[in-house]
C-alpha cells in the first residue's frame, strides 16, 4: 500500500497497464512529453517509449477515429482528452462508430478503447475547461461510462475499463484529481464496473452522487450524520450500466433520496436517476426525490464559480427539505 | 514527393495502349471479368431496389475500373476501410456476394464477413472513415505485420475534417495506409468545381508531405498501376500515399435522387464514350481474349447469383429482438437484461 492522490493512481493503472500487455497504447495531446496537462501520464513515454505513449496532433476527432482503427485492430488504447469540453469534435467519431462497430458488424470488429475525459470546474480554468457532459456520453448504446471519486476506485476502475472488451468512456474529476488521498495497493487493483458503492451505511436519508461531487456529499453526510441524521452515502461510480438494484435498494430502506451532480439539470442523469427511483420505489418514498445540481446554465468563469458549483450548503439545506416532508 | 498534375493514363478510351501494361493478358481479363460482373451485379441491385426488394441502394455504375484496379492491388488480408458505393472493391477483396446483398436488404448480419477477411462494414456516414483507416495500418504496424490498410472515399469527403485529420495523422507518423479517392465528380447535387477550389483533389497531398497521384480512374490499367505502388510503398513502411481515380458516377447518388435536376444528359453521355468496361473489352478483342458469349456468360452467372442471394436472404428469418439488444455489448448489461425482460412481457 502506498498513499497517492487520485492522479497518481491513475498514473500507477496506466503503468501497470502498459507493463501487462504490449496492446496497451496511451495516445493524446502532450501526453508523452510533458505527461499531459494533468500529468496523468507522467513518465510513461520515458518507461515504455514514443511508439507505445504517443505524442498526436492537436485532432480530438482524430485521436478518437485513429484510436478506434488500433482497437479493431486488435489493440488496447487508452486516449486522452484534455478536457471534457475538448472532446466534442470526435463526438462524431464516439457516437457513429466507436458506440456502435460490434452492433453494426455483429460482433465481428469490436472497439475496447478507454477515452480518458478529465471533467467539472472549480479549479478557476479558462471557458470550456469546467464542463460536466456526462449525460451526453450516457445517453449513447454501446458505450459504459464510469467515474471514480477517490484513488482506489480510480485505479481499479480505469484497469477494469481497459481490460473491458466495451468501449469506455473514463471521467476524471479535475477537482479531486489532487485533493483526495488514498493506501492503493501497490499491484493492480480492479473495480468491477456497474456496481455502486454504498460508501456509508445509514437509514434515513440517501445521498446519491459521482465523481468530483462526491467531495460535497461527504461533507454534506458529515454535517447530517452530526446533527444526527443518519445518512446512506451512495457513489454511483458507473453511470452506464447503472446500478439501479443498490439504489432502490438504498432509497426503499431509507425513504428519501438526493441526487447529486454537477452538471446542469435539465435531462442530467439525475434525472435518469429519479426516473428509475419512482418507476422502482414509488410506494416506499415519503418525500419527493430532489435534485441539487449546476444550473441551466453555462459553466461561468473564474470569478463567478462559486454561483455555480453544488455547495455542501445547498445539498444539507435540500437534505432537510426532504426530512421535513 | 508531391501531386504530379499529369494524369495517369495507361489504356486510352479506345483502347489503345499509351504506356506500359502492368499485367499480363491472363490478369487483364481477369480484371475485366471482375468489372463486368460488378456492373451485372449493381445493375440487378438497382432493379432490385425499385422492386422493393433492398434498402436504399447507392450504385457505382462507372466507377468499376475504380473500384477494381485498386483493390487487386491487395493482399487478401489487408484492410479495406470502404464506403456504401464500394461493393465491387469489397467484393473483389473476398467478401461474400451473400453477405454483401444481406446487408443491403437492411439487416446487420451483412456487416459480419468472415475470420480473416478484414473488411469493415461501409461507412454510411460521409468521411469519418478514413481515420479508421489509419489507425488499423498503424496498429499492424506495432505488431509488427505486413498488413497494409486501404481506404476509399469520394470527393465530396475530401471537404470533411475527418479527411484532413486523417491524411495529417497518416502524414505525420508515416502510416502504410493507402488514401483511394472515387472522384466520381458528385456529392450528391454538388458538383466537384464547386466542392473545393483546389485543382485536383491530389494536389492536397502535398499539404500532408505525402504523394498525390492523379490517375485516369476509368483506366483499370491505370489504377491498378498506381495503387500498387502506393500499396508496396506502403507495406515497405516507407508511408502513406494519396491516389485520386478520375471518374463519374454514371447513375445517380442513391435510389433516392433523380440527377437530371441538377445535371446534363451531355455530360454523362461524354463520360459513357470514356467507360471503363468498353475500353478493356476494345483492348481484350484485339488480343484475340473477349468474345460476347463469354460476357454474356459472365452477366447472366451474375444476376442468377445476386437473385439467389436475395432469396436466400428474404428466406432468413429478419434478426430478433434478442440479436438487436445483444449487438450492443460483450455481455448484455443489467439495464438491457431488465428492458429484453421488458420486451418480452410487451410481446417483442
Amino acid at each position: 500500500m502506498t498513499t497517492l492522490t487520485l492522479a497518481q493512481a491513475l498514473n500507477q493503472a496506466l503503468d501497470f497497464a502498459l507493463r501487462d500487455s504490449p496492446d496497451v497504447l496511451v495516445m493524446g495531446e502532450d501526453v508523452g512529453r510533458t505527461g499531459g496537462v494533468f500529468r496523468i501520464t507522467e513518465g510513461l513515454q520515458e518507461r515504455y517509449g514514443r511508439e507505445r505513449v504517443i505524442d498526436t496532433p492537436v485532432a480530438e476527432s482524430g485521436i478518437v477515429g485513429v484510436g478506434f482503427g488500433m482497437a479493431v485492430a486488435g489493440m488496447r488504447p487508452v486516449l486522452e482528452m484534455q478536457f471534457m469540453g475538448f472532446s466534442y469534435p470526435a463526438f462524431d467519431q464516439v457516437i457513429n462508430h466507436v458506440s456502435r462497430i460490434r452492433n453494426r458488424s455483429r460482433h465481428r470488429f469490436t472497439a475496447p478503447l478507454v477515452l480518458r475525459l478529465p471533467y467539472g470546474g472549480g479549479i478557476g480554468a479558462a471557458e470550456h475547461h469546467s464542463e460536466s457532459t456526462e449525460a451526453l456520453y450516457a445517453h449513447v448504446p454501446g458505450l459504459k461510462v464510469v467515474v471514480a471519486s477517490r484513488p482506489v476506485d480510480a485505479a481499479g476502475l480505469l484497469r477494469a475499463a481497459i481490460d473491458d472488451p466495451d468501449p469506455v468512456v473514463f471521467l476524471e474529476p479535475i477537482r479531486l484529481y489532487r485533493a483526495v488521498k488514498e493506501d492503493v495497493p501497490d499491484d493492480v487493483v480492479t473495480t468491477p464496473i456497474g456496481i455502486a458503492a454504498v460508501e456509508r451505511a445509514g437509514t434515513d436519508i440517501t445521498l446519491l452522487s459521482w465523481g468530483a461531487m462526491m467531495k460535497e456529499a461527504r461533507e454534506a453526510a458529515d454535517r447530517l450524520g452530526g446533527a444526527g441524521v443518519s445518512v446512506e452515502l451512495i457513489d454511483i461510480r458507473t453511470l452506464v450500466p447503472f446500478d439501479v438494484d443498490t439504489v432502490a435498494t438504498s432509497v426503499a430502506k431509507t425513504g428519501r433520496a438526493v441526487v447529486i451532480h454537477e452538471a446542469p439539470r435539465t435531462c442530467g442523469f439525475g434525472a435518469e436517476v429519479v426516473a428509475q427511483i419512482q418507476e422502482l420505489c414509488l410506494y416506499d418514498l415519503l418525500a419527493p426525490v430532489v435534485r441539487v445540481t449546476g444550473w441551466d446554465t453555462v459553466f461561468p468563469l473564474k470569478r463567478g464559480e462559486h454561483h455555480y458549483l453544488p455547495s455542501a450548503d445547498r445539498i444539507v439545506s435540500a437534505a432537510e427539505r426532504v426530512l421535513a416532508a | 514527393m508531391g501531386s504530379d498534375e499529369e494524369m495517369l493514363q495507361i489504356l486510352t478510351p479506345l483502347g489503345d495502349l499509351v504506356g506500359d501494361a502492368p499485367v499480363g493478358l491472363d490478369e487483364a481479363t481477369e480484371l475485366y471479368r471482375w468489372m463486368v460482373a460488378a456492373r451485372a451485379y449493381d445493375r440487378k441491385g438497382s432493379a432490385l431496389q425499385l422492386q422493393g426488394r433492398l434498402a436504399t441502394y447507392a450504385p457505382f455504375e462507372g466507377q468499376e475500373a475504380a473500384q477494381i484496379g485498386s483493390a487487386a492491388a491487395l493482399e487478401p488480408d489487408d484492410w479495406m476501410v470502404a464506403t456504401y458505393r464500394d461493393a465491387a472493391a469489397m467484393w473483389h477483396h473476398g467478401y461474400p456476394l451473400d453477405l454483401l446483398v444481406l446487408g443491403r436488404t437492411g439487416d446487420e448480419r451483412g456487416g459480419c464477413p468472415p475470420k480473416g477477411l478484414n473488411v469493415l462494414p461501409p461507412s454510411i456516414t460521409v468521411g469519418g472513415h478514413m481515420v479508421h483507416a489509419v489507425g488499423l495500418a498503424w496498429a499492424e504496424r506495432l505488431k509488427g505485420s505486413q498488413r497494409i490498410a486501404l481506404t476509399y472515399f469520394g470527393d465530396g469527403a475530401t471537404s470533411e475534417g475527418d479527411f484532413h485529420e486523417a491524411m495529417n495523422f497518416a502524414g505525420a507518423f508515416g502510416v502504410g495506409c493507402v488514401f483511394v479517392c472515387e472522384n466520381n465528380g458528385w456529392a450528391i447535387s454538388m458538383p466537384r468545381e464547386e466542392q473545393t477550389a483546389s485543382a485536383t483533389i491530389a494536389q492536397k497531398a502535398v499539404a500532408y508531405g505525402m504523394p498525390g497521384v492523379l490517375v485516369d480512374g476509368n483506366d483499370v490499367f491505370a489504377v491498378y498501376a498506381a495503387t500498387r505502388q502506393a500499396v508496396d510503398r506502403a507495406r515497405a513502411g516507407t508511408g502513406p500515399t494519396l491516389i485520386e481515380a478520375v471518374t463519374y458516377r454514371m447513375g445517380p447518388h442513391s435510389s433516392a435522387d433523380d440527377p437530371n435536376r441538377y445535371r446534363a444528359r451531355e455530360t454523362v453521355d461524354d463520360w459513357r464514350r470514356r467507360d471503363p468496361i468498353e475500353r478493356m473489352q476494345r483492348y481484350l478483342a484485339e488480343h484475340g481474349r473477349w468474345s460476347a458469349e463469354w460476357q454474356a456468360a459472365v452477366e447472366q452467372e451474375v444476376v442468377a447469383d445476386v437473385e439467389r442471394a436475395v432469396a436466400t436472404a428474404e428466406a432468413l428469418a429478419p434478426p430478433t429482438f434478442d440479436e438487436m439488444l445483444d449487438g450492443m455489448y460483450a455481455a448484455l448489461p443489467s439495464h438491457l437484461v431488465a428492458q429484453r425482460a421488458e420486451g418480452e412481457e410487451q410481446g417483442s
